[in-house]
């Protein structure tokens, strides 16, 4: 009920009408517009903006997960996108619980996430399904743990 | 006979005779400006596939950042891209400024847009002598390190330190320039443009310069935007996009300035583009020595956010207090998290920082535009040979901290 006045910004607009479900909440802070995507309709909702000729987010500009240790859901992950042309920004955000940290890769929409998912799995341990070769990319291969989150600290283990 | 029988062997037959050679090309190999290690698979001296492998520079920077207080991680700011760490102080604190929403004066805004302009032209000269030096033209080197050493005494007279300047502070500056520092940077401005004619008398017609750069590493512009290129890059591909122009910021508005695009693509399309960048960045200085007013506030009022000037400190008990806490506590922004992108000179620099009210930032995190260019290294280079890697790798400009963090 209360969407129709939420939807000032004409991308999320679009992205209810595309698909209701999509959008499961959007927040507005500082002038930066996110919209809460539930899991499943993420890699559908990515084609569609960046598809879309009136949208054209064909840009993505960086993932960056946050970890809210320890509450639940434990991972978000933030998709920053961009349209060249518009000059215009979304962020689009995941929630994901500690003991499924799956998600779908994003590479078939935008080649270039491929080594941004291979950060987040390393760094944080999420799964990324579809992706053509996850593996860590910043530690060693052989590196136990995934040391950006909370419950790991800052000095290391040993 | 029973030879000719034995090399007819059905197993034998089966072994592919061309093998592709794997070549290990670093982490130590001078060329990739850093630690940067490729696993080229080559067929004769053509390469078939290309692999960047990194991760030696790793330090941890973004989980350091979160044990330190907001003022304290800048300094680990500079450490990121170490051959422009006024962007990255730049892109941070804004980030920050946003989160609170403070807004920094004039005066200070077109400080930080003179000196960051000053910082892009050093790391290209950088950038310039090193990608030089690695097709074999010794001396615009030489040439690029004496400029740069003067854009350096400047950073070095303003806030004590030659490369780790940590100059930007939430809210404006860390000092009050030193007297005379306007006059220095007009020395700098009025000499620059004379010897960028001597690098591109050297470069731009050289025959030799041009047979090693021109159509080798071709990335076409669908190629750049489907792999999130940035920067000189993008431009040099023919895609006209700035974060200074697309997104304002630090007033950039106001100033008068082209973007410089190439629609070749290739080495030399960026050689072009990034000196064309730099005579735009002294257009954009010489701009800034005009709007800068001689004194007014370096620094934003913001009482318990931003330290009270030391005048502030030593008559007033609040200044005292909120010297005090601000130092040993540090400040505490609102719940929240924020996306801010600037043009740093390797690309759209994004920093993302989430805080949830207290005075450690909860997650910091860099959109490093190396790190997102340097993906498409094996587009730029499978199919050449493999001299022409190591131009490939010159022009993505990488700065392996900024890759690695």
């Amino acid at each position: 009920m209360e969407s129709q006045e939420q939807d000032k910004n004409p991308v999320v607009h679009s992205l209810r009408q595309w698909d209701r479900g999509a959008v499961a909440e959007v927040i507005e802070f500082r002038g930066e517009t996110t919209v809460v995507v539930p899991r499943q309709h993420l890699l559908a909702a990515c084609q569609f903006l960046a598809s879309e000729p009136s949208l054209g987010f064909t840009f993505l500009s960086d993932i960056a997960v946050t970890d809210q240790f320890p509450l639940e859901p434990r991972f978000e992950v933030n998709y920053h996108l961009l349209c060249v042309e518009r000059r215009d920004r979304i962020r689009l955000k995941v929630k994901l619980a500690s003991n499924d940290a799956v998600l779908n890769s994003v590479t078939p929409v935008w080649p270039g996430a491929n080594w941004n998912e291979r950060e987040n799995y390393d760094l944080f341990g999420i799964q990324f399904e579809g992706h053509p070769d996850l593996k860590r990319i910043l530690m060693p291969d052989e590196w136990e743990g995934h040391p950006l989150r909370k419950d790991y600290p800052v000095e290391g283990y040993r | 006979m029973s030879t000719t029988q034995g090399l007819m062997d059905p197993r034998i037959a089966e072994i592919p005779t061309k093998h592709p050679m794997v070549l290990n090309m670093g982490p130590q190999h001078p060329s990739t400006h850093g630690v940067l290690r490729v696993i080229l698979e080559l067929d004769g001296e053509i390469v078939t596939k290309a692999e960047p492998v990194i991760g030696y520079l790793h330090t941890g920077i973004e989980k350091n950042m979160e044990a330190k207080t907001y003022s304290q991680a800048i300094t680990m700011t500079d450490r990121i891209d170490y051959l422009a760490p006024l962007s990255n102080n730049l892109g941070y604190c804004l980030a920050v400024e946003k989160l609170i929403g403070i807004e920094v004066p004039k005066r200070a805004q077109y400080i930080r847009v003179l000196l960051t302009e000053l910082t892009r032209i050093a790391s290209h000269l950088v950038w310039l002598g090193t990608h030089a030096i690695d097709l074999g033209a010794m001396s615009v080197f030489l040439y690029t390190f004496r400029e740069r050493e003067e854009i350096l005494k400047i950073l070095e007279y303003l806030s004590g330190q030659r490369m780790m300047t940590s100059y930007f502070r939430v809210g404006g500056l860390a000092l009050e320039p030193a007297p005379g520092w306007m006059d220095r940077v007009r020395r700098v401005v009025d000499a620059l443009p004379g010897h960028i004619d001597e690098y591109e008398n050297l470069l731009t017609e050289n025959r030799i310069w041009i047979g090693r750069t021109k159509g080798v590493g071709i990335l076409s512009p669908a190629d750049a935007i489907a792999m999130g290129v940035s920067g000189p890059m993008l431009r040099g591909s023919g895609v006209a996009y700035d974060v200074r122009k697309a997104f304002p910021y630090s007033s950039y508005d106001e100033f008068e300035f082209n973007v410089p695009t190439q629609t070749g693509g290739d080495c030399y399309a960026r050689y072009l583009v990034r000196v064309a960048e730099i005579r735009e960045s002294l257009r954009i200085v010489r701009q800034a020595t005009e709007k800068v007013p001689a004194d007014g506030p370096f620094r934003a009022v913001a009482p318990g956010i931003i330290p009270p000037s030391r005048e502030e400190m030593k008559t007033s008990i609040e200044g005292l207090i909120y010297h005090f806490k601000i130092f040993t506590e540090g400040f505490a922004p609102p719940r929240g998290e924020v996306y801010q992108a600037i043009e740093s000179p390797r690309g759209e620099l994004g920093v993302f920082v989430a805080s949830d009210g207290s005075p450690h930032p909860w997650r910091v995190h860099f959109r490093a535009p190396s790190f997102v260019n340097l993906q498409s290294l094996p587009k730029l280079c499978v199919g050449r040979l493999i001299a022409d890697v190591v131009a490939c790798i010159g022009t993505t400009d990488i700065v392996l901290g900024e890759v690695d963090r």
